[in-house]
Protein backbone atom coordinates (compact mmCIF):
# COMPACT_ATOMS: atom_id res chain seq x y z
CA UNK A 1 0.00 0.00 0.00
CA UNK A 2 1.69 3.07 -1.30
CA UNK A 3 0.26 6.14 -1.14
CA UNK A 4 1.62 10.03 -2.34
CA UNK A 5 1.57 13.54 -0.68
CA UNK A 6 -0.33 14.82 -3.82
CA UNK A 7 -3.11 12.00 -3.25
CA UNK A 8 -3.04 13.00 0.83
CA UNK A 9 -3.68 16.76 -0.14
CA UNK A 10 -6.44 16.22 -2.91
CA UNK A 11 -8.57 14.23 -0.10
CA UNK A 12 -7.47 17.05 2.55
CA UNK A 13 -8.92 19.56 0.11
CA UNK A 14 -12.04 17.94 -0.05
CA UNK A 15 -12.25 17.27 3.66
CA UNK A 16 -12.00 13.50 3.20
CA UNK A 17 -8.43 13.10 5.04
CA UNK A 18 -8.27 10.74 7.94
CA UNK A 19 -6.40 12.38 10.61
CA UNK A 20 -5.60 11.33 13.66
CA UNK A 21 -2.87 12.61 16.83
CA UNK A 22 0.31 10.17 17.42
CA UNK A 23 -1.39 8.88 20.04
CA UNK A 24 -4.53 7.59 18.51
CA UNK A 25 -2.62 5.76 16.27
CA UNK A 26 -1.25 3.37 18.86
CA UNK A 27 -4.54 1.56 19.72
CA UNK A 28 -5.58 1.93 15.93
CA UNK A 29 -2.64 0.06 14.68
CA UNK A 30 -3.31 -2.40 18.10
CA UNK A 31 -6.92 -3.47 17.00
CA UNK A 32 -7.00 -3.17 13.10
CA UNK A 33 -3.21 -3.86 12.65
CA UNK A 34 -0.28 -1.70 10.71
CA UNK A 35 -1.65 -3.04 7.04
CA UNK A 36 -5.05 -1.60 7.34
CA UNK A 37 -4.69 1.25 9.44
CA UNK A 38 -1.87 2.38 6.64
CA UNK A 39 -4.74 2.02 4.00
CA UNK A 40 -7.20 4.01 5.77
CA UNK A 41 -5.42 6.81 7.92
CA UNK A 42 -3.56 9.54 5.90
CA UNK A 43 -2.22 11.64 8.78
CA UNK A 44 -0.64 11.58 11.93
CA UNK A 45 0.35 14.82 13.66
CA UNK A 46 2.92 14.65 16.44
CA UNK A 47 3.81 17.74 18.96
CA UNK A 48 6.24 19.22 21.20
CA UNK A 49 6.01 22.02 23.37
CA UNK A 50 9.11 22.51 26.09
CA UNK A 51 12.04 24.60 26.56
CA UNK A 52 14.05 25.47 23.48
CA UNK A 53 17.58 27.61 24.22
CA UNK A 54 18.68 28.01 20.29
CA UNK A 55 15.90 29.58 19.68
CA UNK A 56 15.82 32.92 18.53
CA UNK A 57 14.01 35.89 16.54
CA UNK A 58 15.16 38.37 13.29
CA UNK A 59 13.07 41.62 12.49
CA UNK A 60 13.59 44.39 10.45
CA UNK A 61 12.30 47.39 12.38
CA UNK A 62 12.22 50.52 9.68
CA UNK A 63 14.26 53.63 8.54
CA UNK A 64 14.44 56.34 10.90
CA UNK A 65 14.38 59.55 9.80
CA UNK A 66 17.34 60.39 9.81
CA UNK A 67 18.33 56.87 9.16
CA UNK A 68 20.66 54.57 11.65
CA UNK A 69 22.97 51.96 10.96
CA UNK A 70 22.23 49.63 14.05
CA UNK A 71 25.55 46.59 12.26
CA UNK A 72 28.52 47.63 14.07
CA UNK A 73 26.92 48.85 16.73
CA UNK A 74 24.90 48.18 20.06
CA UNK A 75 21.12 47.82 20.16
CA UNK A 76 19.09 46.69 22.82
CA UNK A 77 15.41 45.43 23.06
CA UNK A 78 14.06 46.14 26.73
CA UNK A 79 17.56 46.20 27.89
CA UNK A 80 18.38 43.26 26.56
CA UNK A 81 21.09 42.88 24.36
CA UNK A 82 20.21 41.94 20.29
CA UNK A 83 22.63 41.21 17.23
CA UNK A 84 22.85 43.91 15.21
CA UNK A 85 26.11 42.71 12.70
CA UNK A 86 24.41 42.81 9.82
CA UNK A 87 22.61 45.69 7.61
CA UNK A 88 20.79 48.49 9.16
CA UNK A 89 17.99 48.09 10.31
CA UNK A 90 17.86 44.10 11.08
CA UNK A 91 18.37 42.86 14.47
CA UNK A 92 17.70 39.27 15.74
CA UNK A 93 17.71 38.50 19.59
CA UNK A 94 18.33 35.03 21.27
CA UNK A 95 16.66 33.29 23.86
CA UNK A 96 19.30 33.29 26.30
CA UNK A 97 20.21 36.67 26.13
CA UNK A 98 20.21 38.84 29.70
CA UNK A 99 20.34 42.50 30.18
CA UNK A 100 23.69 43.61 31.24
CA UNK A 101 22.99 44.36 34.60
CA UNK A 102 21.17 41.15 35.67
CA UNK A 103 22.94 39.53 38.56
CA UNK A 104 22.91 36.71 37.14
CA UNK A 105 24.00 34.07 39.33
CA UNK A 106 25.83 36.61 41.39
CA UNK A 107 23.53 34.92 44.36
CA UNK A 108 23.41 31.73 43.44
CA UNK A 109 20.64 30.32 42.17
CA UNK A 110 19.67 33.68 40.56
CA UNK A 111 16.71 34.85 39.50
CA UNK A 112 16.67 35.62 36.04
CA UNK A 113 13.32 36.88 35.52
CA UNK A 114 13.40 39.07 32.16
CA UNK A 115 15.80 37.90 29.03
CA UNK A 116 15.31 37.47 25.06
CA UNK A 117 12.81 34.89 25.44
CA UNK A 118 10.68 37.17 27.41
CA UNK A 119 11.34 40.00 24.81
CA UNK A 120 10.43 37.38 21.71
CA UNK A 121 7.02 36.90 23.95
CA UNK A 122 6.61 40.53 24.37
CA UNK A 123 6.67 40.93 20.71
CA UNK A 124 4.26 38.21 19.99
CA UNK A 125 1.67 39.27 22.61
CA UNK A 126 1.35 42.69 20.88
CA UNK A 127 2.91 44.64 24.01
CA UNK A 128 5.42 47.60 23.61
CA UNK A 129 9.03 46.80 23.46
CA UNK A 130 11.52 49.40 24.35
CA UNK A 131 14.54 49.90 21.52
CA UNK A 132 17.71 51.65 22.16
CA UNK A 133 20.47 51.68 19.23
CA UNK A 134 23.99 53.47 19.63
CA UNK A 135 25.48 53.96 16.38
CA UNK A 136 28.71 55.49 15.39
CA UNK A 137 27.27 57.34 12.48
CA UNK A 138 28.40 57.45 8.53
CA UNK A 139 27.56 60.39 5.79
CA UNK A 140 24.52 57.98 4.16
CA UNK A 141 23.34 56.49 8.05
CA UNK A 142 24.26 59.76 10.35
CA UNK A 143 22.23 59.06 13.56
CA UNK A 144 23.37 57.82 16.52
CA UNK A 145 20.99 57.53 18.93
CA UNK A 146 18.17 55.66 19.02
CA UNK A 147 15.11 55.14 21.72
CA UNK A 148 11.79 54.18 20.78
CA UNK A 149 8.83 52.04 21.46
CA UNK A 150 8.21 49.42 19.06
CA UNK A 151 5.11 46.58 18.60
CA UNK A 152 5.11 43.79 16.01
CA UNK A 153 2.19 45.23 14.11
CA UNK A 154 4.50 47.77 12.91
CA UNK A 155 7.70 45.69 12.24
CA UNK A 156 8.36 45.07 8.57
CA UNK A 157 9.18 41.48 9.12
CA UNK A 158 9.37 39.85 12.48
CA UNK A 159 10.50 35.93 12.11
CA UNK A 160 11.39 33.18 13.98
CA UNK A 161 14.37 31.44 13.08
CA UNK A 162 15.42 28.65 15.85
CA UNK A 163 19.02 26.70 15.06
CA UNK A 164 17.92 24.01 17.02
CA UNK A 165 14.44 22.60 17.92
CA UNK A 166 12.10 19.12 18.31
CA UNK A 167 15.14 16.90 20.01
CA UNK A 168 14.87 13.66 18.88
CA UNK A 169 14.79 12.17 22.47
CA UNK A 170 16.67 13.76 25.71
CA UNK A 171 17.96 12.36 28.65
CA UNK A 172 16.86 12.17 31.88
CA UNK A 173 18.65 13.70 34.76
CA UNK A 174 19.55 13.25 38.01
CA UNK A 175 22.11 14.77 40.81
CA UNK A 176 24.54 11.99 42.70
CA UNK A 177 26.05 14.77 44.75
CA UNK A 178 25.21 16.00 48.24
CA UNK A 179 23.87 19.10 47.61
CA UNK A 180 21.08 20.82 45.36
CA UNK A 181 21.89 21.60 41.77
CA UNK A 182 19.93 24.25 39.10
CA UNK A 183 20.30 22.81 35.94
CA UNK A 184 18.42 23.31 32.54
CA UNK A 185 16.16 20.79 33.28
CA UNK A 186 15.02 21.80 36.39
CA UNK A 187 15.99 21.77 39.90
CA UNK A 188 17.43 18.94 40.86
CA UNK A 189 17.52 17.46 44.16
CA UNK A 190 20.81 16.00 46.26
CA UNK A 191 21.09 11.90 46.20
CA UNK A 192 18.62 11.08 43.86
CA UNK A 193 16.02 13.13 44.86
CA UNK A 194 14.46 13.43 41.84
CA UNK A 195 14.65 12.82 38.06
CA UNK A 196 13.78 15.03 35.28
CA UNK A 197 13.01 14.26 31.55
CA UNK A 198 12.10 16.68 28.47
CA UNK A 199 10.38 15.04 25.72
CA UNK A 200 7.10 14.31 24.53
CA UNK A 201 7.80 10.86 24.25
CA UNK A 202 5.03 9.14 21.66
CA UNK A 203 4.06 12.09 20.97
CA UNK A 204 7.26 14.07 19.86
CA UNK A 205 7.98 14.57 16.32
CA UNK A 206 11.21 12.65 15.09
CA UNK A 207 10.36 9.87 17.92
CA UNK A 208 7.29 9.54 15.06
CA UNK A 209 9.68 9.27 12.04
CA UNK A 210 12.85 8.22 13.56
CA UNK A 211 14.38 7.89 10.29
CA UNK A 212 13.66 10.76 8.41
CA UNK A 213 11.37 9.52 5.89
CA UNK A 214 8.90 12.16 5.71
CA UNK A 215 10.62 14.92 8.26
CA UNK A 216 13.06 17.04 5.94
CA UNK A 217 14.29 20.32 4.80
CA UNK A 218 10.86 21.97 3.14
CA UNK A 219 8.58 20.24 5.50
CA UNK A 220 5.58 22.73 6.55
CA UNK A 221 4.95 22.24 10.23
CA UNK A 222 2.56 24.51 13.27
CA UNK A 223 5.03 26.44 14.96
CA UNK A 224 3.62 28.65 17.81
CA UNK A 225 0.39 28.27 16.56
CA UNK A 226 1.10 30.18 13.10
CA UNK A 227 2.67 28.70 10.18
CA UNK A 228 6.43 27.44 9.85
CA UNK A 229 8.56 25.20 7.80
CA UNK A 230 11.74 22.95 8.78
CA UNK A 231 14.77 24.91 6.51
CA UNK A 232 17.56 22.45 7.27
CA UNK A 233 19.14 19.92 10.51
CA UNK A 234 19.39 21.58 13.88
CA UNK A 235 22.43 22.57 14.96
CA UNK A 236 24.32 18.89 17.20
CA UNK A 237 21.81 16.51 14.84
CA UNK A 238 23.30 13.43 15.53
CA UNK A 239 21.60 10.84 13.74
CA UNK A 240 24.43 8.46 14.53
CA UNK A 241 22.86 7.91 18.58
CA UNK A 242 22.23 4.25 19.33
CA UNK A 243 19.24 2.81 18.17
CA UNK A 244 16.84 0.43 19.28
CA UNK A 245 15.60 -1.82 16.76
CA UNK A 246 12.42 0.11 15.92
CA UNK A 247 14.92 2.78 14.78
CA UNK A 248 14.23 5.22 17.89
CA UNK A 249 17.22 6.17 19.05
CA UNK A 250 18.48 6.06 22.61
CA UNK A 251 20.46 8.98 23.40
CA UNK A 252 19.31 12.63 22.43
CA UNK A 253 19.96 12.66 18.57
CA UNK A 254 18.53 14.21 15.23
CA UNK A 255 17.23 18.00 15.54
CA UNK A 256 15.44 20.23 13.34
CA UNK A 257 16.37 24.17 12.55
CA UNK A 258 12.57 25.83 12.12
CA UNK A 259 11.56 29.19 10.48
CA UNK A 260 8.11 30.78 10.91
CA UNK A 261 6.54 33.75 10.75
CA UNK A 262 6.40 35.96 14.38
CA UNK A 263 3.38 38.04 13.23
CA UNK A 264 1.17 34.40 13.46
CA UNK A 265 2.11 33.05 16.63
CA UNK A 266 -0.11 33.02 19.77
CA UNK A 267 1.90 34.23 23.53
CA UNK A 268 0.94 30.53 24.86
CA UNK A 269 2.91 28.56 22.28
CA UNK A 270 5.78 30.43 22.62
CA UNK A 271 6.80 31.70 25.89
CA UNK A 272 9.45 33.30 27.82
CA UNK A 273 10.53 31.40 30.77
CA UNK A 274 13.14 31.20 33.32
CA UNK A 275 15.38 28.18 34.93
CA UNK A 276 16.34 29.11 38.56
CA UNK A 277 20.27 29.26 38.79
CA UNK A 278 19.94 28.77 34.83
CA UNK A 279 18.83 31.82 33.19
CA UNK A 280 15.94 32.15 30.28
CA UNK A 281 15.21 30.00 27.69
CA UNK A 282 12.44 29.53 25.79
CA UNK A 283 9.00 27.34 25.34
CA UNK A 284 8.22 26.41 21.97
CA UNK A 285 5.17 24.79 20.24
CA UNK A 286 6.14 22.39 17.23
CA UNK A 287 3.64 20.21 15.50
CA UNK A 288 4.31 17.97 12.72
CA UNK A 289 2.29 16.00 10.74
CA UNK A 290 3.33 12.75 9.33
CA UNK A 291 1.58 11.82 5.64
CA UNK A 292 1.05 7.73 6.12
CA UNK A 293 2.74 6.93 2.49
CA UNK A 294 3.41 3.06 3.36
CA UNK A 295 3.26 0.38 6.10
CA UNK A 296 6.74 0.98 7.39
CA UNK A 297 5.86 5.07 8.10
CA UNK A 298 2.97 3.82 9.38
CA UNK A 299 4.45 1.52 11.97
CA UNK A 300 7.23 4.40 13.24
CA UNK A 301 4.54 6.40 14.00
CA UNK A 302 2.40 3.98 16.13
CA UNK A 303 5.69 4.01 18.40
CA UNK A 304 4.71 3.95 22.06
CA UNK A 305 5.86 5.13 25.18
CA UNK A 306 7.32 1.86 26.25
CA UNK A 307 9.24 1.47 23.21
CA UNK A 308 11.05 4.36 23.31
CA UNK A 309 13.98 4.37 25.94
CA UNK A 310 16.43 7.55 27.55
CA UNK A 311 19.30 7.81 29.00
CA UNK A 312 19.55 8.33 33.23
CA UNK A 313 22.46 10.69 33.22
CA UNK A 314 24.22 12.70 36.55
CA UNK A 315 23.70 16.18 36.17
CA UNK A 316 26.80 17.16 38.60
CA UNK A 317 29.43 15.17 37.52
CA UNK A 318 29.05 13.34 34.61
CA UNK A 319 27.17 16.30 32.53
CA UNK A 320 29.04 19.21 33.17
CA UNK A 321 32.24 17.46 33.06
CA UNK A 322 31.70 16.20 29.70
CA UNK A 323 31.93 12.98 30.73
CA UNK A 324 29.43 9.84 28.59
CA UNK A 325 28.95 7.26 31.52
CA UNK A 326 25.34 6.57 31.59
CA UNK A 327 23.09 5.13 35.02
CA UNK A 328 20.69 2.87 33.27
CA UNK A 329 17.57 3.36 30.54
CA UNK A 330 13.99 3.59 31.32
CA UNK A 331 11.32 3.93 28.86
CA UNK A 332 9.20 6.88 28.69
CA UNK A 333 5.76 4.72 29.89
CA UNK A 334 8.12 4.70 33.24
CA UNK A 335 9.04 8.23 33.04
CA UNK A 336 5.33 9.05 33.10
CA UNK A 337 4.40 6.89 35.58
CA UNK A 338 5.99 9.23 38.13
CA UNK A 339 8.52 6.87 39.15
CA UNK A 340 11.83 5.32 37.77
CA UNK A 341 14.74 3.53 39.39
CA UNK A 342 18.07 4.41 39.67
CA UNK A 343 20.86 2.46 41.19
CA UNK A 344 18.15 0.31 43.37
CA UNK A 345 16.49 3.54 44.69
CA UNK A 346 13.06 4.72 43.69
CA UNK A 347 13.14 8.00 42.31
CA UNK A 348 10.19 10.34 41.56
CA UNK A 349 10.08 11.51 38.31
CA UNK A 350 8.68 15.03 36.41
CA UNK A 351 8.69 15.79 33.09
CA UNK A 352 10.03 19.26 31.59
CA UNK A 353 8.69 19.26 28.64
CA UNK A 354 4.87 19.15 28.38
CA UNK A 355 2.85 16.45 27.23
CA UNK A 356 -0.30 17.89 28.19
CA UNK A 357 -0.09 21.07 26.06
CA UNK A 358 1.84 18.60 23.06
CA UNK A 359 -1.39 16.63 23.07
CA UNK A 360 -3.00 20.30 22.28
CA UNK A 361 -1.05 21.06 19.74
CA UNK A 362 -1.59 17.65 17.87
CA UNK A 363 -5.35 17.83 18.19
CA UNK A 364 -5.43 21.71 16.96
CA UNK A 365 -2.93 20.75 13.84
CA UNK A 366 -5.42 17.67 13.37
CA UNK A 367 -8.33 19.89 12.81
CA UNK A 368 -6.81 22.03 10.72
CA UNK A 369 -5.99 19.29 8.52
CA UNK A 370 -9.41 18.00 8.74
CA UNK A 371 -10.54 21.51 7.60
CA UNK A 372 -8.29 21.44 4.46
CA UNK A 373 -6.84 24.47 6.19
CA UNK A 374 -3.09 22.73 6.18
CA UNK A 375 -1.95 21.16 3.27
CA UNK A 376 0.94 18.01 3.73
CA UNK A 377 4.32 19.01 2.39
CA UNK A 378 7.25 16.49 0.13
CA UNK A 379 10.65 17.67 2.05
CA UNK A 380 12.90 19.27 -0.66
CA UNK A 381 15.60 17.47 0.39
CA UNK A 382 16.46 14.69 3.26
CA UNK A 383 17.87 15.51 6.50
CA UNK A 384 21.55 13.81 7.44
CA UNK A 385 20.90 10.36 8.22
CA UNK A 386 22.93 7.35 7.88
CA UNK A 387 27.04 6.63 7.24
CA UNK A 388 27.06 9.53 5.13
CA UNK A 389 26.03 11.68 7.54
CA UNK A 390 28.36 14.47 9.19
CA UNK A 391 29.68 13.39 12.68
CA UNK A 392 28.71 15.20 16.03
CA UNK A 393 31.42 16.28 17.91
CA UNK A 394 32.80 17.96 20.83
CA UNK A 395 35.36 21.06 20.74
CA UNK A 396 38.67 19.71 19.61
CA UNK A 397 40.30 22.13 22.19
CA UNK A 398 43.53 24.00 21.33
CA UNK A 399 44.81 26.42 24.24
CA UNK A 400 45.83 29.13 23.06
CA UNK A 401 49.66 29.84 24.49
CA UNK A 402 50.52 33.46 25.36
CA UNK A 403 53.66 34.43 24.04
CA UNK A 404 56.37 36.19 26.46
CA UNK B 1 -10.25 15.10 66.50
CA UNK B 2 -9.76 17.00 63.36
CA UNK B 3 -7.22 19.65 61.99
CA UNK B 4 -6.99 23.47 60.46
CA UNK B 5 -4.14 24.80 58.48
CA UNK B 6 -4.05 28.55 59.42
CA UNK B 7 -2.15 31.48 58.24
CA UNK B 8 -1.66 33.84 61.64
CA UNK B 9 -0.43 37.44 61.02
CA UNK B 10 0.89 39.32 64.08
CA UNK B 11 0.51 42.97 64.36
CA UNK B 12 4.19 43.79 65.91
CA UNK B 13 3.13 44.76 69.05
CA UNK B 14 2.09 41.40 69.49
CA UNK B 15 5.07 39.61 68.82
CA UNK B 16 6.69 38.86 72.00
CA UNK B 17 3.17 37.64 73.68
CA UNK B 18 3.39 34.02 74.38
CA UNK B 19 0.15 32.88 72.03
CA UNK B 20 1.47 29.69 70.82
CA UNK B 21 2.02 28.66 74.32
CA UNK B 22 -1.51 30.00 75.24
CA UNK B 23 -2.75 27.92 72.12
CA UNK B 24 -1.32 24.68 73.95
CA UNK B 25 -2.23 25.11 77.49
CA UNK B 26 -5.76 27.08 77.57
CA UNK B 27 -7.23 25.05 74.77
CA UNK B 28 -5.74 21.76 74.32
CA UNK B 29 -5.00 22.28 70.85
CA UNK B 30 -1.60 20.43 69.61
CA UNK B 31 -0.06 21.97 66.03
CA UNK B 32 2.75 21.47 63.51
CA UNK B 33 4.66 24.93 62.98
CA UNK B 34 4.86 24.65 58.89
CA UNK B 35 6.31 28.39 58.53
CA UNK B 36 7.36 31.06 60.48
CA UNK B 37 8.41 34.54 60.08
CA UNK B 38 8.71 36.61 62.85
CA UNK B 39 11.03 39.51 63.38
CA UNK B 40 11.10 41.76 66.03
CA UNK B 41 9.54 45.15 65.44
CA UNK B 42 7.97 44.34 62.06
CA UNK B 43 4.66 41.93 61.48
CA UNK B 44 4.85 38.98 61.41
CA UNK B 45 3.33 35.62 59.61
CA UNK B 46 3.25 31.86 61.11
CA UNK B 47 1.74 29.01 59.06
CA UNK B 48 0.24 26.30 61.99
CA UNK B 49 -1.19 23.53 61.42
CA UNK B 50 -4.04 23.08 64.66
CA UNK B 51 -4.97 19.69 65.77
CA UNK B 52 -7.42 18.84 68.43
CA UNK B 53 -11.39 18.60 69.00
CA UNK B 54 -13.29 21.22 66.79
CA UNK B 55 -15.09 22.77 69.87
CA UNK B 56 -11.18 23.64 71.09
CA UNK B 57 -10.26 24.64 68.12
CA UNK B 58 -13.01 27.09 67.49
CA UNK B 59 -11.70 28.40 70.94
CA UNK B 60 -8.33 29.04 69.99
CA UNK B 61 -9.41 30.46 66.64
CA UNK B 62 -11.47 33.35 69.03
CA UNK B 63 -8.41 33.40 71.51
CA UNK B 64 -6.50 34.97 68.31
CA UNK B 65 -9.44 37.21 67.82
CA UNK B 66 -9.11 38.63 70.87
CA UNK B 67 -5.92 39.07 71.14
CA UNK B 68 -5.88 41.03 68.03
CA UNK B 69 -4.42 38.06 65.95
CA UNK B 70 -6.04 37.98 62.11
CA UNK B 71 -5.82 34.64 60.62
CA UNK B 72 -6.71 33.18 57.12
CA UNK B 73 -7.13 29.24 55.99
CA UNK B 74 -3.75 28.77 54.32
CA UNK B 75 -5.66 27.53 51.16
CA UNK B 76 -5.31 31.21 50.23
CA UNK B 77 -1.71 31.38 50.45
CA UNK B 78 -0.19 29.44 47.41
CA UNK B 79 -2.36 30.79 44.17
CA UNK B 80 -1.23 28.93 41.09
CA UNK B 81 -2.11 31.08 37.82
CA UNK B 82 -3.22 28.46 35.68
CA UNK B 83 -3.05 31.00 32.46
CA UNK B 84 0.81 31.46 32.89
CA UNK B 85 1.26 27.65 33.80
CA UNK B 86 2.55 26.05 30.87
CA UNK B 87 2.06 22.54 31.96
CA UNK B 88 5.79 21.38 32.64
CA UNK B 89 6.63 19.44 36.18
CA UNK B 90 9.42 21.18 37.61
CA UNK B 91 7.18 21.86 40.72
CA UNK B 92 5.92 18.46 40.70
CA UNK B 93 9.65 17.55 41.42
CA UNK B 94 10.02 19.59 43.86
CA UNK B 95 6.75 20.00 45.71
CA UNK B 96 7.55 17.78 48.92
CA UNK B 97 4.08 17.16 50.02
CA UNK B 98 2.31 16.21 46.70
CA UNK B 99 0.17 19.33 46.52
CA UNK B 100 1.28 19.89 43.10
CA UNK B 101 1.15 16.86 41.28
CA UNK B 102 -0.17 15.08 38.23
CA UNK B 103 -3.71 14.96 37.97
CA UNK B 104 -4.24 12.47 34.94
CA UNK B 105 -0.93 9.96 34.08
CA UNK B 106 -2.59 9.76 30.50
CA UNK B 107 -2.86 13.59 29.88
CA UNK B 108 0.06 14.34 32.54
CA UNK B 109 -2.38 17.29 33.63
CA UNK B 110 -0.54 19.05 36.59
CA UNK B 111 -2.85 20.48 39.43
CA UNK B 112 -2.65 21.83 42.84
CA UNK B 113 -4.34 20.28 46.13
CA UNK B 114 -4.10 23.43 48.34
CA UNK B 115 -5.26 21.03 51.57
CA UNK B 116 -2.03 19.42 51.14
CA UNK B 117 0.10 22.75 50.78
CA UNK B 118 2.21 23.63 53.37
CA UNK B 119 3.28 27.38 51.92
CA UNK B 120 7.50 26.24 51.86
CA UNK B 121 7.22 28.01 48.64
CA UNK B 122 10.22 25.71 47.09
CA UNK B 123 8.03 25.49 43.85
CA UNK B 124 7.70 29.50 43.60
CA UNK B 125 11.35 30.41 41.90
CA UNK B 126 12.31 27.16 40.24
CA UNK B 127 8.43 27.79 38.25
CA UNK B 128 9.48 28.43 34.51
CA UNK B 129 6.81 30.51 33.65
CA UNK B 130 7.27 31.89 37.17
CA UNK B 131 3.22 30.75 38.05
CA UNK B 132 3.14 30.94 41.54
CA UNK B 133 2.52 33.52 43.94
CA UNK B 134 2.36 33.70 47.46
CA UNK B 135 -0.53 35.76 48.56
CA UNK B 136 -0.84 36.89 52.69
Amino acid sequence: MVKTIAEINEKIKKGVAVVVNAEEIIDLVEQKGIEKVAREVDVVTTATFGPMCSSGAYFNFGHSKPKIKAGGGQATLNHVPAYAGWAAVDLYIGATALPADDPRNQVHPGEFAYGGSHVIEDLVAGRDVRLQVEAYGTDCYPRKHLDTWINIRDLNEAVLFNTRNAYQNYNVAVNLSNKTIYTYLGVLKPSLGNANYCSAGQLSPLLNDPYYKTIGIGTRIWLGGGIGYVVWQGTQHNPHAPRLENGVPKRPAGTLAIIGDLKQMHPRWIKGVSFVGYGTTLNVGIGVPIPLLNEEICKSAAVRDRDIFAAVVDYSEVYPQGKTEVLGEVNYAQLKSGEIEVNGKKVKTAGISSYKNALTIANDLKEKIKKGEFLVTEKVADLPVGDTAPKFGPLKERPVKEEK
Amino acid sequence: MSSRKIVLNFPKEKIDKPIVYKLIKDCNLTFNILRANITPDQEGHMVLELVGENSEIEKGMKYLKEEGISTQPLSKDIKVNWDKCTQCGVCVAICPTDALYIKDRKTMEVAFDSDKCIACELCIRPCPPRAIELTF
